[in-house]
């Protein structure tokens, strides 16, 4: 038998964290996080180098006979852009979170807690099992809802008791899903968990559509979707940027994952079915978030706005059913966690700072850290999805894509993209320019970033440069898996109109 | 005269060719440089990024030489660079597509922007960002190449959107001011507005035609249905009144005058507000498939004309008196280009004059403000003609040009254009023609006010002619105002038929019946004007009026409020709005839900203590259900 690559990988980070949880200094306990999460980076970046090279890596061993459930990994090409995204941001966070705030929890906590969600998260994208991934699903909620309560802000019980309740109300409908597949699958004489065994099982009429309907849901709920999104705002307004960056930038990625592996890929039919209501929730998304991120006065709140927003596009280029549309979401999912990072680091970085996310707390800081400015600038105009930078191609090809089936719809959303120039260069304007102020003389003078900073900014800019002006390497590796399932839903794209253009 | 009704497929590039990229690579990597650096670089900055320009203009003059040399079917290459993203049946590719039209606008961007950079030099001497300045100023020139060298509508937008990344930075660099950065945010939104029609056109092309190629572009563009032919057009047509300034997106380019002023030269007058032009000249294809669309830009482009004019009679600030000036001129050139075959090397020729005679006044307001203190009120000044004798000499001849005295060089080009417009309609023709005269008022008045007349200098001010670091570059940008006219107006029609598909017909140097008219009309303008402010003395403040013409006209005809009425108030309110459904409505419901569990949860509590663990405890009691009911099932 060969190395199992991913049971490996994700069980790295899982044992670090545990380890973190024996009594030690604190310096050793940041070395050790840091370590673990940057070797899980290697083996990762390893796990990417086989796959490219054509090597299977499936793990599939049986797990409980008795409901064909299966300890059953693999990776596609999106499972991978989400696995390296998670292996390259978490010790972008530790770093970040180097001096996790006072008052609170230990760092030590922290870097443990971040680590088991790391391990966690890494087997959700990789679990090619319907109640495996089920069980990882549901175990993030755990060390999120501590991350939130140990080190939040004032808020943190009632935020972590939405996320929760919002989350487990999503779980509970999903798991009734669960049980029905099994039950559906096991009749049809498939007593399996296994996607691909799945796969094969016919979900029709109105129990497939239920069924679909119960993992829909939960998806909706985490990534978050008007009219379930309101958890998300009060998380990120009451949580760590650090913890901030893993939910939105990682843990939301779960629900457009999961809508694409297994609402299209258990349920094609019934997903046809609800296209033309998740298109038009999509745009509402779309819009509802920006405008939420325009008439936010807190910085936090703004930023996850904004997701809410981008979202929107990602799960409008999946029901959109067309290659680049689909390639754009899952592209998309990928370079929304660095930009999504980008935007809650460095507005923690200013926060560290003045101890304040209120917008109006800030004003002038470009004249005293200019540094800081541009990081925020630059950050921002990713989240606006500016060109040569790697959002504009993901959001250009959802738009691009969707357009061929549903232009009045995609003409609607991208009234977005213009809000997006509001909400952040607004944003931009109130903080960084204008006269200094008092209060932003004495707090900002002479503290630009530091070294520490600037090493957690770096990276993240740098990857979103690198895939804004050579994409294709990325795009390549994600759109397999939007062919696989757009060639299993059964669609095809529409051709070009005007014949022998092209 | 040949006539070129298929247009040559692009030749690869060879020798010289292979090198065009770096026109675009030098001045980009020098911006990414001089702001990484930082204060490191502060010394020599401005001369890295001065001598990057140059090595591009050095490049475009030897390409263009090169063209000449070759045979007129095999000017135009393609130097593709690397695929961009490719995603089902689309391919992106970085490439650039060096023709008979984008070469011009090569050396309009980079000579222009070169003469800029070397006046900056001096203009942004005392000011500590300098080298920031300097980055952002070569940032706008790789963006601009690139949009202009682009050979796709994906990549042109690229450059496109990269041009209004460097206005925003340029306009609100100076940004401690709340009004610039004010500005910025405005001219980058609005933009984004006209950046709507480019995402759609670009959409729709690739529905159409599954490219975003010129060439593939152009060759589908005549079996295209005629509804979605006129989307497209009416798409473009919005993304170029976007970055073109053209009526109902007006609003941004007076506020961009509170950037430096040589950005208000080079960017917001001679070369990224006429990209909205060359959009509509290299989509000529598609434009010409689409009738309707054709008649769309003519309305907007005799709008903004006589709107820009109209501006330009009643504002006191020098700036904004040419920034109308520059609304109303780039509406000529929409005007040619929405004529059709008739006016596209119109269009480009008055495109690259304006560049010359424009940029030459607006860095003679910029040396008048370093003169005096940087005061922009033309109230202040009066009789500057005897100190700054090179500036105004220099201003007089961008002066005489767009007036278009006989032989300057905008003579030549609005004149064609006025003419093609009186071919094409009448009643256009006429606007056209009303325009002109408009221009000569309101161009005279500025003069007037402020080179002639009697002092009225604020206390403290002494006005002084600047260094030659910034004369030099005008009195050059002079001599092509006088002389760039008649130089291009024999050669320009057949030189870009290959590339636009334009009809060249002949030309001579003695005025027809409507040259004659324009004369007159100019004529008219200029003593209207001279009887107005020549004879009296101007009030130091401007004087309190209820003529309607001049109150719109001071206050821009009112664009900011109907955007702040349509667009901006109901934007507001709803962003409040879903703010308050979300905290009230939507949230009131889920906390009821969540009272609900929170009771179920004191349940818990009955049993666990604290919180989380019984939500924990939760979870693990429904993992046992799972169990449960798998293994039942199973037995079932």
């Amino acid at each position: 038998m060969t190395f199992p690559w991913l049971t490996f990988l994700g069980l790295l980070p899982l044992v670090g964290g545990v380890l973190l949880f024996l009594p030690m200094g604190r310096g050793a306990a940041r070395t050790l996080g840091l370590v673990f999460s940057g070797v899980t980076l290697a083996v990762a970046i390893a796990v990417t180098a086989l796959h490219v090279g054509g090597a299977d890596l499936a793990v599939q061993v049986p797990w409980i006979r008795a409901f064909g459930a299966w300890w059953a990994l693999d990776v596609d090409g999106m499972g991978l852009a989400m696995v390296l995204m998670t292996a390259v941001l978490t010790p972008i966070v530790l770093l970040a979170e180097w001096e996790p705030p006072a008052m609170r929890w230990s760092a030590q906590a922290f870097f443990a807690l971040v680590l088991i969600l790391e391990g966690l998260s890494l087997f959700v994208f990789m679990a090619n099992d319907v109640l495996l991934f089920y069980l990882f699903f549901e175990a993030t909620l755990i060390p999120t809802y501590f991350l939130i309560v140990g080190f939040g802000g004032v808020r943190r019980s009632y935020a972590a008791v939405k996320f929760l309740l919002f989350s487990l109300a999503g779980g509970l409908i999903m798991l009734a899903s669960v049980v029905g597949v099994y039950v559906v699958g096991a009749a049809q004489g498939v007593p399996s968990y296994l996607v691909s065994d799945l796969a094969a099982v016919r979900f029709d009429g109105d129990l497939g559509r239920w069924l679909m309907l119960g993992f829909l849901i939960a998806f909706v709920v985490k990534a978050p979707m008007v009219p379930l999104h309101t958890w998300l705002p009060d998380a990120a307004e009451h949580s760590t940027p650090g913890t901030a960056t893993l939910l939105v930038g990682v843990l939301d990625k779960i629900g457009t994952f999961g809508m694409i592996k297994l609402c299209l890929g258990l349920f094609p039919e019934a997903s046809l079915w609800i296209t033309p209501f998740m298109v038009w929730f999509a745009v509402i998304s779309i819009i509802w978030g920006a405008l939420g991120a325009i008439g936010s006065r807190n910085l936090m709140r703004l930023v996850a706005y904004t997701s809410v927003s981008h979202f929107g596009f990602m799960v409008l280029g999946i029901y959109a059913f067309t290659t680049a549309s689909m390639t754009g979401s899952i592209f998309y999912m990928l370079n929304h966690g660095f930009s999504t990072a980008a935007m809650f680091l460095v507005v923690g970085f200013m926060a560290k700072r003045t101890g304040s996310y209120d917008i109006a707390a800030y004003g002038g800081v470009q004249k005293v850290a200019p540094v800081l400015a541009g990081v925020l600038l630059v950050s921002g105009l990713a989240t606006l999805s500016l060109p040569g930078l790697a959002p504009f191609v993901s959001e250009f090809m959802v738009i691009a894509g969707t357009w061929t089936r549903y232009p009045v719809v995609t003409a609607v959303s991208i009234i977005g993209v213009v809000l997006a120039a509001v909400y952040i260069l607004r944003m931009y304007q109130r903080t960084m320019t204008g006269p200094v102020t008092d209060e932003t003389a004495a707090r900002f003078t002479g503290r630009d970033l530091t070294g520490i900073e600037k090493a957690v900014m770096v990276p993240i800019i740098g990857v979103l440069l690198v895939l804004g002006f050579y994409p294709q390497p990325a795009v390549q590796l994600v759109e397999p898996t939007a062919k696989a399932t757009l060639a299993y839903v059964g669609t095809t794209d529409p051709a070009p109109v005007v014949k022998g253009a092209k | 005269m040949i006539l070129l009704e298929t247009i040559a497929e692009p030749v690869a590039a060879t020798g010289m060719f292979t090198w065009a990229w770096t026109m675009i690579a030098v001045p980009a990597i020098v911006a990414g440089l001089l702001l990484l650096a930082g204060k490191l670089s502060d010394a020599w900055g401005h001369l890295v990024a001065t001598a990057a320009v140059f090595w591009s203009f050095a490049i475009a003059v030897c390409l263009f030489a090169e063209q000449l040399l070759a045979p007129a079917t095999e000017r135009a290459v393609a130097a593709p660079a690397y695929t961009w993203f490719s995603v089902g049946e689309w391919t992106f590719q970085v490439g650039l597509l060096v023709d008979q039209l984008s070469i011009l606008f090569a050396m309009l961007i980079t000579g222009v922007g070169g003469l800029i950079h070397v006046y900056s030099i001096g203009y942004m001497s005392h000011d500590p960002r300098r080298r920031r300045f300097f980055a952002y100023l070569n940032l706008f020139i790789a963006a601009m190449l690139l949009l202009v060298l682009a050979d796709n509508y994906l990549i042109l937008f690229v450059g496109w959107e990269g041009v209004g990344l460097a206005s925003y930075l340029l306009i609100s660099f100076w940004q401690h001011k709340p009004s610039a950065a004010a500005a910025g945010t405005k001219a980058f939104v609005m933009n984004r507005v006209g950046d709507l029609g480019m995402l759609m056109a670009i959409s729709t092309m690739l529905a159409m035609f599954g490219s975003s190629k010129f060439t593939e572009v152009n060759a589908g563009a005549a079996s295209t249905e005629p509804m979605w032919a006129t989307l497209i057009g009416l798409f473009l047509l919005l993304g170029a009144c976007g970055k073109s300034a053209q009526v109902p997106l007006q609003a941004w380019l007076l506020d961009a005058m509170e950037g430096p002023t040589p950005v208000s030269a080079l960017i917001h007058a001679a070369t990224m507000v006429t990209a909205g032009v060359y959009l509509v000249v290299r989509s000529h294809a598609l434009f010409e498939a689409a009738p309707t669309a054709q008649m769309a830009v003519i309305i907007v482009a005799t709008v903004t004309l006589l709107a820009g004019a109209w501006i330009g009679t009643s504002q006191d600030d020098i700036k904004k008196v040419l920034a109308g000036s520059t609304m109303s001129q780039i509406g000529y050139m929409m005007l040619a280009a929405g004529i059709g075959p008739a006016g596209y090397a119109f269009a480009i020729f008055h495109l690259l004059t304006h560049g010359f005679f424009k940029a030459n006044m607006f860095l003679g307001a910029g040396s008048v403000m370093h003169g005096m203190n940087d005061d922009v009120d033309m109230r202040h000044y009066g009789a500057l003609s005897k100190v700054m004798k090179v500036t105004f000499l220099t201003f007089a001849m961008g002066y005489l040009a767009i007036i278009g005295f006989p032989f300057f060089s905008g003579y030549f080009s609005k004149d064609h254009i006025i003419e093609a417009a009186f071919a094409d309609n009448t009643f256009i023709g006429v606007c056209a023609l009303i325009g002109a005269g408009i221009t000569a008022f309101y161009m005279t008045r500025l003069m007037l006010m402020t080179f002639f007349g009697e002092k009225r200098w604020q206390p403290g001010v002494h006005p002084h002619e600047s260094p030659k670091v910034m004369t030099i570059p005008l009195i050059i940008l002079a001599i092509l105002s006088v002389g760039a006219g008649i130089v291009l107006n024999f050669w320009i029609q057949e030189w870009l038929a290959p590339a636009v598909g334009n009809h060249p017909h002949e030309l001579s140097l003695v005025p027809t019946p409507v040259g004659w008219m324009t004369m007159a009309v100019v004529a008219l303008g200029v003593v209207a004007a001279w009887l107005v402010f020549g004879r009296s003395s101007i009030p130091v403040t401007a004087p309190a009026t209820n003529n309607p013409i001049t109150l719109a006209g001071r206050n821009v005809l009112f664009g900011d409020q109907v955007n702040d009425f349509l667009f901006v108030s109901p934007t507001t309110a709803l962003a409040t709005g879903i703010d308050t459904t979300d905290a009230r409505g939507i949230d009131r419901m889920v906390d009821g839900g969540a009272q609900a569990f929170g009771g179920l949860s004191t349940q818990m509590r009955r049993l666990q203590t604290g919180y989380a663990r019984s939500y924990a405890l939760t979870m693990v009691f429904g993992a046992l259900v799972v169990g449960a009911v798998l293994i039942l099932t199973q037995l079932g």
